[in-house]
């Protein structure tokens, strides 16, 4: 075994053009959407789980007398926007960047000219957006054709929700970035991503919409990051959130981003200074 | 006999093998236990804002989520090898089995004994405790049966599709995620009355993949209510059965799969 003890400051000696980013999003775009049958059994498999949740959230819609913070209809599109976008949640780890780290080829990427957070920031974001890509567009046209998936509120409704998507691709890039760092701490890292993937599965409103959740949880759910990985864009497309109170909840999503960024960068540079590179 | 005995020595290895990383091991059950439990968050927030599912209250949809959870998590544990079938078929790893004096079955089942799935299995049975002590019913020694009855014919049902997903692997070397939908789409669908649901969804889990024999219709026995779907309480009594039969019947189809098995060679 070689301990390669690193110092964080070389790392920033040379900074990358954009290209190389560009470069790194690109190759992992094409290496995705080879696996279009992996795609296809994906949105079977993804319709058949809304048209279930579908039908127990009717059911319990049609159970009280109340009138719920959301309609029903609302919900259907809600519901449907979660299957189209499931994958905007930072599921698991990164298998490419675990296996580096367990078998220490991690020191490759360490020589490359690069800045690693940024290298492995953009590897998250293309690893993200090209299969919702590829599972979005069929999603919203079978969804929308046969399932009861309304269209955005309103044209404004709809540029925001596009906005908001984005803003949730960026979070969970950084979620999932800051994940794969906590690696160089715990190798295995099964136990911190899956708690992490859950706390973000519940608190985004993944396995129910957040306006129903209890009056007094609203506040702590508006704080938390983890709705501007799905109530934020999906609330802004049925019109929930008005395009006016926009711009405040993108800026959320925004806010949280940086922060993220902001720890991953520092925890990257203990993580570091402190990496053993494992085998030799 | 001989095939049990060798059953229970794998068993052994197998937790044996898994003890040796202790730290490791409870963290990863702990983990398991509280990604599992925060699914049941879910039914929580939901009775909290509708306050009833059509007749059904908070405590009788835990019995069934209970129920459901705790049949998965036994299926899991003893039925994981055949999780990691399509490795061995691509593999071809799978030659070795072939070549040894028992069956095939019996040696993907011994594969492992994934014992993390206490995580899911201990809340299951928290849950399913807090409801059979929440519920009105009183707890008759048939009650009882029905319940472990139920449990047992739950874990032979996702067994049986576990088995079948390996088997299909035979024809497609790949792994089938689609069977995926009525696994783990089956444990989410189970946890809610099947009364619920539209016709062929209903149908689905009835007739094909006979989940609601191993969860709704015991369950009807045991709260003692009326089914409007119809079915009558001899058969509520005795429908779990039908899960441990769908287990014969894809242990069956293996043995067919088995018979057209064609070596990757690599």
């Amino acid at each position: 075994m070689v301990p390669i003890v690193r110092d964080a400051r070389t790392l920033r000696a040379r900074p990358a053009g954009m290209n190389s980013y560009l470069a790194v999003l690109k190759a992992r775009f094409r290496l995705l959407l080879q696996y279009r049958a992996a795609a296809l059994a994906g949105l079977g498999t993804q319709i058949f789980w809304g048209l279930m949740r579908v039908m127990i959230f009717t059911a319990f819609y049609h159970s009280t007398t109340a009138t719920p913070p959301i309609s029903l209809a609302d919900t259907v599109t809600y519901l449907w926007l979660i299957q189209a976008l499931l994958l905007l949640l930072p599921w698991r780890l990164d298998a490419d960047i675990q296996g580096m780290i367990r078998d220490g080829t991690v020191a490759y990427e360490l020589v490359r000219p690069i800045d690693l957070y940024g290298l492995w920031y953009a590897r998250s974001l293309a690893g993200r957006a090209a299969p919702i890509l590829l599972r979005c567009v069929p999603m919203f046209v079978v969804a929308g054709l046969f399932f009861g998936l309304q269209a955005p509120a309103s044209l404004a409704a709809a540029l925001a929700w596009a906005l908001g998507v984005v803003g949730a691709l960026l979070l969970s890039a950084a979620l999932a970035t800051l994940m794969s760092i906590s690696l160089f701490w715990t190798l295995s890292g099964e136990g911190i991503s899956r708690m992490l993937a859950t706390l973000a599965m519940v608190f985004s409103g993944a396995i129910v919409p957040l306006p129903l959740f209890p009056d007094w949880a609203q506040t702590i759910l508006a704080w938390l990051p983890f709705r501007g990985l799905m109530d934020t864009p999906f609330r802004l497309y049925i019109g929930h959130i008005a395009p006016h109170e926009a711009l405040l909840a993108l800026g959320h999503q925004l806010a949280w981003t940086v922060i993220l960024v902001l720890i991953g960068r520092w925890a990257l540079a203990r993580g570091l200074r402190r990496v053993v590179v494992q085998g030799g | 006999m001989v095939g049990w005995r060798l059953y229970l020595r794998y068993m052994s290895v197998s937790l044996r093998s898994q003890m040796q990383y202790r730290a490791s091991f409870i963290m990863l059950t702990v983990g398991h236990f509280l990604s599992t439990a925060i699914e049941f968050l879910g039914v929580l927030v939901l009775f909290d804002r509708f306050g009833a599912l059509r007749d059904w209250q908070l405590a009788e949809v835990a019995l069934l989520y209970g129920m459901v959870n705790v049949a998965f998590a036994l299926a899991e544990a003893f039925g994981r090898g055949f999780d990691t079938f399509s490795r061995l078929v691509r593999s071809g790893e799978f030659d070795r089995l072939l070549l040894r004096p028992r069956s095939t079955a019996l040696q993907m089942a011994g594969r492992e004994l994934d014992l993390m799935r206490l995580g899911r299995f201990s809340q299951g049975l928290f849950i399913l405790l807090w409801a059979s002590t929440t519920l009105t019913v009183t707890w008759t020694p048939a009650r009882v049966a029905v319940l472990i009855l139920a449990i047992g014919g739950g874990a032979c049902l996702f067994v049986g599709l576990f088995v079948l997903q390996a088997t299909l692997c035979f024809w497609t070397t790949e792994s089938i995620e689609i069977i995926n939908t009525v696994t783990y789409g089956g444990v989410e669908a189970g946890q809610f009355p099947l009364t619920i649901y539209r016709e062929w969804f209903r149908r689905l889990f009835t007739f094909i993949v006979p989940l609601g024999a191993a969860t709704y219709f015991p369950a009807m026995a045991i709260l003692g209510r009326p089914d409007p779907l119809g079915s009558t309480p001899l058969f509520q009594h005795l429908a779990p059965l039908i899960g441990v039969a769908f287990m014969l019947v894809c242990l069956r189809i293996w043995r067919i799969g088995e018979r057209h098995y064609c070596s990757t060679g690599s």
